[in-house]
């Protein structure tokens, strides 16, 4: 079924805050903006004089393109349709492979954008899978359901092991479809039963499928045990759907996130709530910590919040071409006011809480 | 212009009211969260309860702080409707269950 876009990229719509340093301002102006509001690298330099630092490079994750069958109206990608130039070629996969095997870096965890609408995926999944990585694929569910190309998605990621971790924002179709477009609920209902059809989420498969639940608006995320509790109970009783584990991920306020803050006037109360739920306990096992984040051409962030606002690791080389683990070991990792986003509560990771 | 009565930032000065008696508003507050805890209602269900309390003593606060509440705990537009019917019909009843006490009085006084 036809997905009826919820809104236009920044891009496509010639938004301001299609420009990064814009988006940096508005974060920074938080600190007027809100009562009380300190800086985030204060907050972090009164818990540590050494600020974020890395504990490893556990996590490989490659941003493999911007091109997106959906645009959500969250995504902190700015990803769409219209985004078809942003997406890695070859060469520089092939750069990506190399440092995987080199480093024998355990997972490999590829988003986008759909990660599956680049020409290379396969060949790429095959690659890491033969190498012995992990393979950690951010799917959308709906691209399954897209055209006949990606109708047998689910059985090339059991053929290879992939690890799929797929957007769900609720169990319902109005709140889903709110967030993501019209259409992409039943698309996604649809598609996860493609995925426990080949084992995906079922006991005893060693097939991971894990869901990842955002709020569909401006608030923050509760306790991601009682979540999943919850939505195991109501996809089981109303579609018969499995899945492993629910990954709870706080909004971070950039890219169209931060826009719809700002459009709804939700912007302030948002960064306040963030502020007064930091966590001191989230800063240890922050993502930024264990994980190198790669842009479609080549470049290195601390996570993929980072890249998405052009904040480049702190390292003398900022290119997968000049990649030196012992250096980026070294680095501090770069922060600013939207890091709130990733210690609010329990913590906020790729992978759900962290606290 | 005057400013009405409920300011939705006195929410955030809640905490405060320990300034006029410590001991007893910190006593509150313990005795809050506990209430709030996962017990054997989960948090979702108790801040439903809460949302359909927060109706029923009309505490524009309350309403405020227990919608954000139960979004965040995931409960979905649905239940939390549900839960204000469920504060709303115990208030009527409340009201017409009387009416059998005034049927009563009507029903004696009459010929």
């Amino acid at each position: 079924m036809a997905i009826k876009q919820r809104t236009q990229t920044l891009k496509r719509s010639q938004n301001k805050l299609n420009d990064t340093f814009l988006q940096l301002k508005v974060l920074s102006e938080a600190e007027q903006r809100v009562d009380g509001f300190q800086p985030f690298a204060d907050k972090i330099s009164d818990l540590t004089d050494a600020g974020i630092t890395p504990s490893g490079i556990d996590i490989f994750q490659i941003n493999i393109g911007k091109l997106c069958n959906q645009t959500c109206a969250h995504c902190h990608v700015d990803a769409g349709p219209d985004r078809k130039e942003e997406n890695m070629d070859r060469e520089t996969l092939e750069i990506c492979l190399d440092i995987i095997k080199t480093h024998q870096i355990p997972t490999v965890d590829i988003t986008g954008g759909a990660p599956e609408m680049n020409p290379h995926f396969r060949w790429f999944v095959e690659e890491c899978t033969m190498a012995g990585a992990t393979v950690m694929n951010r799917c959308n569910l709906t691209i399954i359901e897209a055209h006949k190309k990606y109708a047998d998605l689910p059985e090339f990621f059991a053929e290879h092991g992939v690890h799929v971790v797929s957007s769900l924002p609720y169990f319902s179709k109005t709140r889903t479809d709110s967030q993501r477009g019209s259409g992409v609920f039943n698309d996604s209902i649809a598609a996860l039963k493609k995925l426990n059809a080949v084992g995906y989420g079922i006991d005893g498969s060693g097939l991971a499928l894990d869901l990842v639940y955002n709020p569909s608006g401006a608030f923050l995320p509760g306790g991601q045990e009682e979540l999943e509790k919850e939505f195991k109970s109501q996809l089981k009783r109303r579609y018969d759907i499995d899945f492993n584990n629910l990954f709870v991920i706080t909004n971070l306020p950039i890219s169209r996130f931060l826009d719809y803050l700002i459009e709804t006037d939700n912007y302030e109360n948002y960064m306040d709530e963030l502020v007064n739920a930091f966590n001191p306990a989230t800063v240890q096992g922050l993502m930024c910590r264990n994980t190198i984040s790669v842009s479609w051409d080549g470049y290195m962030y601390d996570c993929d919040f980072n890249q998405m606002l052009d904040l480049k690791v702190q390292a003398p080389g900022v290119h997968i071409k000049d990649f030196n683990k012992k250096e980026l070991m070294e680095r501090k990792i770069v922060v600013a006011n939207h890091c709130y986003g990733c210690t609010a509560g329990a913590g906020s990771s790729c992978g759900g809480e962290i606290a | 212009m005057s400013k009405g009565y409920f300011q939705p930032e006195d929410l955030k000065k809640f905490g405060e009211i320990t300034e006029f008696q410590e001991e007893l508003g910190t006593k509150f507050f313990e005795y809050y969260g506990a209430v709030f805890e996962e017990g054997a209602l989960t948090a979702r269900e108790k801040s439903l309860i809460a949302l359909a309390v927060a109706h029923t003593v009309a505490c524009p606060y309350c309403i405020d702080a227990y919608s954000s509440t139960c979004l965040s705990k995931g409960a979905d537009e649905e239940q939390m409707m549900e839960a204000v019917h469920v504060a709303a019909a115990i208030k009527s009843g409340a009201t017409l269950v009387n009416s059998v006490q005034m049927m009563n009085h009507v029903k004696k006084k009459l010929m």
